[in-house]
């Protein structure tokens, strides 16, 4: 972590010439007032200039990146990672070999690993950001595949006119699945239990 | 596997220092014993064990590979 000290006229003054050695802007950094300015007699005798300690803050993209490494390394897979920070989201794709591991069972593990870092790095943290993980595309994916589920389990409950009751899904899924079928008015969509085993269930409208 | 639950655990607890990973290893199976800090137990356990699923759906996965079953109990 990177911390310089600054003096100026003013806490103002001093925190501006601290982002300008650092080429940090004040988002990126914490600041400590050391001393506050004082004029000291007649505006000369005794004054003090403001001095402040200046640290720049390591990003949240790069502890979340930092950590998954450490994951994938201690798990023997090479992992290519691509990071983008956006102001509320952070992205996280990845690529290599064997990463069928990661995804797991209906995404399970990546979902696993998803939460892990999500709590990790928004630990102690005043701004929290959302990290979303993906193996190769595997969400833009189920999403698909979800959707298509969806149209079809509609399908079927209103043919037999009887509720269909879905598996077992994350918040995320079942927003999904929720999403694709909210234009449809012959049918609606509730969910019902506690997580981890809360499900969607489709019923006709009569 | 012992790296990877000590990974996960040091990165949610407050006192890092205080976690203690051990190994067991068993004829069929490998248990891996994580200890943390008392008032850390939260931080690794979790609402109605949310987190202490996800470190044992993780470590499952780093699992696969060997042909032991592997548990990881926190004490």
């Amino acid at each position: 972590m990177k911390v310089i000290e600054r003096t100026g006229r003013t806490v103002g003054e001093a925190i501006d010439m601290a982002l300008q050695d650092m080429r940090a802007s004040r988002d990126d950094v914490e600041v400590e007032v050391i001393e506050e300015p004082s004029k000291g007699i007649l505006g000369f005798f005794g004054a003090k200039p403001a001095r402040v300690k200046v640290i720049l803050k390591e990003k949240m993209s790069k502890r979340a990146a930092d950590f998954l490494n450490n994951i994938f390394n201690s798990m023997d897979l090479q992992v290519d990672m691509d990071v983008v920070e956006k102001e509320e989201v952070i992205f996280i794709n990845l690529d290599g070999r064997e990463l069928g591991i990661l995804i797991g069972r209906r995404g399970e593990t990546l979902d696993a690993i998803q939460f892990l870092v999500n709590l990790s790095v928004n630990k102690n943290q005043e701004v929290r950001k959302k990290i979303i993980i993906d193996v190769e595309g595997y969400r833009n994916r189920r999403e698909e595949t979800l959707q298509k589920l969806a149209f079809k389990l509609a399908n079927k409950a209103r043919q037999r006119g009887r509720s269909v009751v879905l598996e077992p899904m994350s918040s995320q899924e079942r927003r999904i699945i929720h999403n694709a079928l909210q234009e449809r008015d012959d049918i609606y969509t509730f969910s019902e239990g506690d997580e981890p085993y809360r499900k969607i269930i489709i019923t006709p409208k009569k | 596997m012992k790296e990877l639950v000590e990974i996960l655990a040091k990165a949610l607890v407050d006192q890092p220092e205080k976690v203690n990973v051990n190994l067991v290893e068993k004829e069929k199976s490998i248990i891996i014993e994580l200890k943390v800090a008392s008032e850390d137990m939260g931080k690794v356990i979790g609402k109605q064990g949310r987190i202490a699923r996800a470190i044992r759906t993780v470590v499952k996965a780093a699992a696969t590979r060997h042909k032991k079953k592997v548990m990881v109990e926190i004490i």
